[in-house]
């Protein structure tokens, strides 16, 4: 495809990254929240919200990362652009591990890391019209004047698909999607090559859903931009990203482009995710769906072994005491009894839906 | 009064809201539909027009006052007259004269006791609410030391140690006052520190006292706008009080609260009522028209959320 060689030769340029080197990379990232107990307060134990993370990005593609909610897939997107310090691990992004800069070296970096935030009613303050939201950024980081700023504002409104008369108003008079855009806009001010989107869309109308996720498209091929697309809703995700990471309880479960991931889930959890998802087409419902039972474990005591053996189908005794690791390849996942590779499933049965821009979950 | 009549027969208040709208221009939305609730509270607005009145008298004393406050005339203790209108006091100086000079100390102490301790307030509970865990933690334990002290005691301790002056008696309120502020700044940016557009802003890069100042303390400021409102009021109550005890503004000067010291004495208490009964009034009324303003200001404030979030 062309459009998308496009896109990551734009990228590759804009980030300066070598040929079939990530831009972003993860590594073994863990994030524990601290549970501190008795009268002094020691710790005795620890929320693993993120637990050994590894992925890569690479320019110009979108990296989708699912799961259920509560599995450290929003924690991850935070800890990457260092909104919450990680535990532990590195976060590699040009050549350089994030942990290890100062903050003054950090603060210039990640600038080059921006985030869209899922609830567009608190991710804009509430106080500024959305000219000062947008010149803010260029201002603060003295890369234009009050007056410069206000035509990099108006570019950058037209190319989110909003209009000039926008600058004057106040977050509070525009609708959830527009909000969004603004969101959106004010991630690109500062020229970013990689964006982390969570859940941009989980809290707009379907229809809306469709034409936000068509603008991050668009501004992806336009702008050369690398994305983290986090998000529970499958179709959304299937609908934007080149490759998924599928996580549960702090982990990564599966990773695999999306084709392959919907047309052969390896493991059961992923599985049991497609399928938990109800097919576009209503004649394909009938199938036999694997449903989970259960609720996810609690974090701060994750279960021996892999941590899905509680709820997963096919659990053996070796789940239960030996943890699996992620298999290298373009087709990674965390099993010791892999589902068959080629065989039919639900969410492939239709394979033209795919790219059906019209149903994000 | 209730809602609907406000909306099918706009009262006198509402219309001279709907002038001050109009003046304000279009784009301040939020600002409009605050003055709009403020003074749908009749009460408020009457409360902020008797205020701003005594703000006039207090910049006006030297147009508006009949006589020099420390002139001294050869009647004593005078009944109201048409040549003292309220009388004299006990040295011989026109009452109203000082009632109108003493306008100004009240309002001056109130003010700046209170612009003193906002300051301190803000900025102390900007800081334990965002960096957390030990600056927090330290924070607030002086808060609660300043808090246990027996207020007005110790303001008179202090006032007698550094000396009573229109200067100490500000400082010495606003240096006690703030540990209210900073708890209620510290607890708006608590829950607004962690709402996406202060992330945003970390992200974008801005610098820390950036975030604190434009980002979070303008969303914080609703309840400091009304805890100053009713501090006003109390400030001057508090000054008065301590003219009262001969520890105010000194003498000659003339304050509300040292006129009141005159009523000390039974004989002015039962027979001479224009010496006490003035500064009295000056006093409740002020006080009393400031906390209908904060009133005002709490309910046009506070409901914000309700319309203009979502």
């Amino acid at each position: 495809m062309s459009v998308i060689e496009a896109t990551t030769r734009k990228a590759r340029a804009r980030a300066g990254v070598p040929d079939g080197e990530p831009l972003l990379s993860v590594q073994d990232l863990k994030l524990h929240y601290p549970i501190r107990g008795g009268i002094v307060s020691r710790q005795t134990g620890a929320v693993r919200a993120v637990d050994g993370v590894s992925f890569e990005v690479f320019p110009g593609e979108t990296l989708g990362i699912v799961g259920e909610s509560g599995c450290g897939k929003s924690t991850t997107g935070r800890a990457i652009i260092r909104l919450e310090n990680p535990t532990a691990g590195a976060v590699v992004f040009g050549g350089r591990d994030l942990a290890g800069l100062n903050t003054r070296e950090l603060r210039r970096v990640r600038l080059n890391l921006q985030m869209v935030f899922q609830d567009p009613y608190s991710s804009l303050n509430p106080q500024k019209r959305i000219g000062d939201l947008l010149a803010e950024p260029l201002v603060a980081h003295g890369r234009a004047s009050r007056k410069e700023a206000g035509e990099r504002v108006t570019e950058m409104l037209d190319r989110v698909g909003l209009s000039a008369q926008f600058k004057g108003r106040y977050p509070h008079e525009l609708s959830g999607g527009q909000r969004q855009r603004v969101g959106i806009a004010r991630a690109l001010m500062l020229d970013p090559t990689l964006l982390v989107l969570d859940e941009p869309v989980s809290a707009l109308d379907v229809s809306i859903q469709a034409q936000v996720l068509n603008l991050l498209r668009d501004l992806q091929a336009e702008l050369g931009l690398t994305y983290i697309f986090i998000s529970h809703g499958l179709g959304a995700v299937r609908y934007i990203s080149d490759r998924i990471v599928v996580m549960y309880l702090g982990k990564v479960m599966e990773v695999a482009t999306t084709a392959e991931l919907f047309a052969n889930p390896r493991h059961p959890y992923t599985e049991i995710l497609l399928d938990a998802y109800p097919a576009p087409n209503p004649h394909l419902r009938d199938k036999e769906r694997t449903v989970v039972e259960g609720d996810v474990p609690n974090a701060a005591k994750p279960p021996s072994g892999c941590v899905f053996h509680t709820r997963c189908p096919f659990a053996q005794d070796k789940c239960r005491t030996e943890e699996p690791r992620l298999g290298g390849g373009s087709h990674a996942f965390a099993c010791h009894f892999p589902l068959d590779a080629g065989r039919p499933t639900a969410a492939s049965g239709n394979p033209e839906t795919t790219k059906n821009p019209g149903v994000p979950a | 009064m209730s809602e609907p009549t406000t909306l099918t027969s706009p009262s006198t208040q509402t219309a001279a809201a709907r002038a001050v709208v109009a003046s304000l221009g279009k784009e301040e939305s939020y600002l409009r539909t605050v003055v709009r609730r403020f003074f749908r509270h009749r009460l408020a607005g009457i409360g902020l027009f008797a205020f701003l009145a005594m703000i006039l008298v207090a910049v006006l004393a030297p147009l508006l006052a009949p006589h020099d406050p420390n002139q001294i005339f050869d009647q004593f203790q005078a009944a109201p007259s048409s040549a003292h209108l309220l009388g004299t006091d006990p040295v011989g100086r026109d009452v109203l004269s000082r009632l109108i000079y003493g306008a100004r100390v009240s309002i001056t102490v109130s003010v700046g006791a209170v612009s003193v301790y906002v300051i301190i307030g803000v900025c102390v509970g900007l800081a334990a609410g965002y960096y957390g865990k030990v600056v927090d933690s330290v924070l607030m334990r002086v808060v609660d030391v300043f808090m246990s002290f027996p207020y007005f005691m110790v303001i008179l301790i202090l006032v007698a140690v550094i000396g009573p002056s229109l200067m100490n008696i500000t400082l010495a309120i606003g240096v006690l006052g703030w540990p209210v502020i900073s708890r209620l700044v510290r607890g708006s940016v608590l829950s607004i520190k962690n709402q996406d557009y202060v992330k945003a802003g970390i992200a974008l890069g801005y610098s820390t006292p950036k975030i604190l100042f434009q980002h979070i303390l303008p969303n914080a400021l609703s309840p400091i706008i009304v805890n100053a409102t009713f501090g006003i009021a109390n400030a001057i109550i508090l000054e008065s009080g301590l003219s009262f005890l001969g520890l105010g503004v000194r003498p000659p000067a003339a304050s509300w609260g040292n006129m009141l010291s005159d009523a000390q004495s039974i004989t002015v208490m039962t027979s001479q009522p224009w010496l006490w009964l003035p500064p009295g009034i000056a006093i409740f009324v002020t006080v009393l028209a400031i906390n209908f303003v904060g009133d005002g200001l709490r309910d046009a404030l506070e409901s914000r959320e309700t319309k203009s979030h979502r």
